[in-house]
């Protein structure tokens, strides 16, 4: 059965439209991700599901019922929100059981489920305190840890990772990962961060301006993009886009080209460039080069290398891993 | 070393001018609450001397605590004010959370309205106010000030609280809902307590016009069993003999309520006044 399923889902606010007609099935045990640029409606999509927002139209089903009408803490779902949203005045404790206390579920119950899931989370030496004495990833792994009490039929998660700092972000990637694992729970995850969509999703939702864009795993998008917003927007440093006719293609109108597969050298290949910036990370090399036809172009070699501001170098391109688009930006297969 | 200097003298002169305003302000305060405890001969020979052994005298509060139906006076002020507190920041807290939690369709004009009081004196309804009292026979019961003070205090309150309640995070009341709680619960549970500051400064603002009142008191409720203290302090001022030692000594005592209710707010207060502008 499939844990969500969206159909139509359109939402205007005003006369602004938001969303546009969204169909989306998520399956049972999956893990979804929403990325797309802030403003693309990823936020709303989420909150239409978890009914803090009602749809314009379309309806939204959560387990094969639909769900319009009933009130969010009815849906069977679990949220975690990007500032935490602890309850300031209660524990650590005290948050992770209001839930089932206000479904009236028995005391003794509550104590397991909040026993099993302080301690899959390592949560146990916390839990008599309350938000204010806790860091911003603890915070965080209550705020999980409350929606994991829940046993919800599905987790939503709203940027989760946005207020933490760079290591912390991946510590928790990880865990909500193990999580996911664990639990084998459905999982819906919003986040602007394409790399948390890369590492994390088992189906990746690209949407941008209220649409989706397009659907797939991780390696899909990144492989088989199916228009240049979701071969820019997949992959770090973004994808080349050249004039193809710069480069005397006919095929296709743009022709697109990861930086990776871009290969340099001081001697000889295909485009003459000058090196305008170098970025050396270690593990690899961020080159920005400009030519007079196809203009900037970025090539991202693997491990040191070193080419001195100004200097003319030679590029080549991996003929096999280059992507055509037409004039409307579409793939061209 | 020159800004550390600079810094100092400027902290003298801003102190220098909060001192000098603090002079000004409770030197009223000063004089009566001095001169009530006088004779009435020193009051009028030596306004602003201390009372000492020879003026020293408790002969306003004599006549105060003897002649007036003083008590009864204090305890209607109390009820009016707590009870006028207690619905402005109800109501005024409910107003604003709706004004500033929900989308509908004139929101916006709602709000405006709803502030429109705080540039409109409510004196100036007095006729219709006390037609609509007789008509409803609230005329000198306590029901009759409390719902005008509630009416007069609103407007400021739902201003300041809105404003306030737009800062309280929306995730917090969302997780609430989705935890499963009512709109009432995610209202007195979560969001009142983040307002406190601003319940507290609210507070005082509406309290302290309240209980200094004369206008709706006389007007509303003169009778002997309604009386609020500043009314009955009036009993002691005649066309042509003033009874200054009982005036002063009622007033005196009439500070008193207040300022302990002000103590209660106060902590919350300059939290209040300064959030926002302290980081």
């Amino acid at each position: 059965m499939n844990a969500l399923e969206l159909n139509g889902i359109k939402k205007t606010f005003g006369s602004t439209d938001v969303l546009h007609g969204i169909d989306l099935t998520v399956e049972d045990g999956e893990f979804v991700i929403f990325v797309g640029p802030s403003g693309c409606g990823k936020s709303t999509l989420l909150r239409i599901i978890a009914g803090l927002e009602d749809a314009s139209s379309g309806t939204v089903k959560i387990a094969g019922q639909p769900v319009n009408t009933t009130p969010p803490a009815k849906r069977g779902i679990a949220m975690v929100f990007q500032s935490y949203a602890l309850y300031p005045h209660l524990t650590v404790k005290g948050n992770m059981s209001l839930a089932m206390k206000q479904e009236g579920a028995a005391k003794s119950e509550i104590e397991d489920r909040v026993g099993v899931a302080s301690k899959m989370l390592g949560l146990d030496p916390l839990l008599e305190r309350r938000p204010a004495e806790l860091s911003g990833g603890q915070r965080q792994r209550v705020a999980i840890g409350r929606a994991v009490v829940r046993k919800p039929k599905l987790f939503l998660f709203d940027e989760p990772l946005s207020n933490l700092d760079a290591a912390l972000r991946v510590n928790t990637r990880l865990e909500i990962a193990r999580l996911h694992r664990e639990l084998s729970a459905t999982m819906v995850y919003v986040t602007h961060d394409q790399v948390e969509a890369m590492t994390l999703a088992d189906k990746i939702v690209v949407m941008n301006a209220g649409r989706i864009e397009q659907i797939g795993s991780p390696m899909d998008l990144y492989n088989r993009p199916a228009n240049m917003f979701v071969a820019g927007f997949i992959g770090s440093p973004q994808m080349n886009f050249l004039d193809a006719a710069a480069l005397g293609e006919t095929s296709a109108k743009t022709i697109g080209v990861r930086p990776e597969h871009v290969s340099v050298s001081p001697t000889s290949g295909d485009l003459s460039c000058d090196v305008v910036h170098i970025e050396q990370l270690g593990a690899d090399t961020n080159l920005y080069l400009r030519n007079e036809k196809v203009g900037l172009l970025t090539a991202r070699l693997f491990g040191e290398h070193y080419f001195a501001p100004d200097s003319r170098v030679f590029v080549s391109f991996d003929r096999t891993k280059q992507h055509r688009f037409d004039a409307e930006g579409k793939a061209i297969v | 070393m020159s800004t550390a200097r600079s810094s100092l003298t400027r902290t003298i002169a801003s102190h220098a001018i909060l001192i000098a305003y603090t002079l000004l302000a409770l030197f009223p305060v000063f004089v009566i609450v001095v001169n009530a405890f006088k004779a009435r001969r020193d009051i009028f020979n030596d306004p602003l001397a201390l009372p000492n052994p020879e003026s020293f005298s408790l002969v306003g509060f004599e006549t105060v605590t003897s002649q007036g139906n003083f008590l009864l006076y204090f305890q209607n002020s109390l009820i009016v004010t707590i009870a006028s507190l207690f619905c402005v920041l109800l109501f005024g807290a409910m107003a604003a959370f709706a004004l500033s939690e929900y989308r509908f369709k004139f929101n916006p004009l709602m709000g405006l309205y709803l502030a429109l009081g705080i540039m409109i004196p409510i004196r100036l309804g007095t006729v219709a106010i006390l037609q609509m009292m007789v008509a409803t026979g609230l005329v000198n019961t306590h029901t009759a000030l409390i719902l005008v003070y509630t009416a007069q205090g609103l407007p400021l309150a739902i201003f300041i609280l809105s404003e306030f309640m737009r800062t309280v995070s929306d995730d917090l009341k969302n997780a609430g809902r989705i935890d499963g709680l009512s709109e009432y619960k995610i209202f007195f549970t979560l969001v009142l307590p983040l307002v406190r500051p601003a319940m507290a400064t609210v507070a005082v603002f509406t309290m302290i016009p309240i209980w200094n009142d004369l206008w709706f008191p006389l007007i509303l409720a003169p009778a002997e069993s309604t009386k609020t203290v500043t009314l009955g302090a009036q009993v002691f001022i005649g066309q042509f003999v003033t009874n200054w030692n009982a005036v002063l000594a009622a007033l005196t005592l009439a500070i008193i309520p207040v300022l302990v209710l002000y103590l209660i707010f106060s902590r919350q207060l300059i939290r209040g006044i300064t959030s926002g502008a302290v980081k």
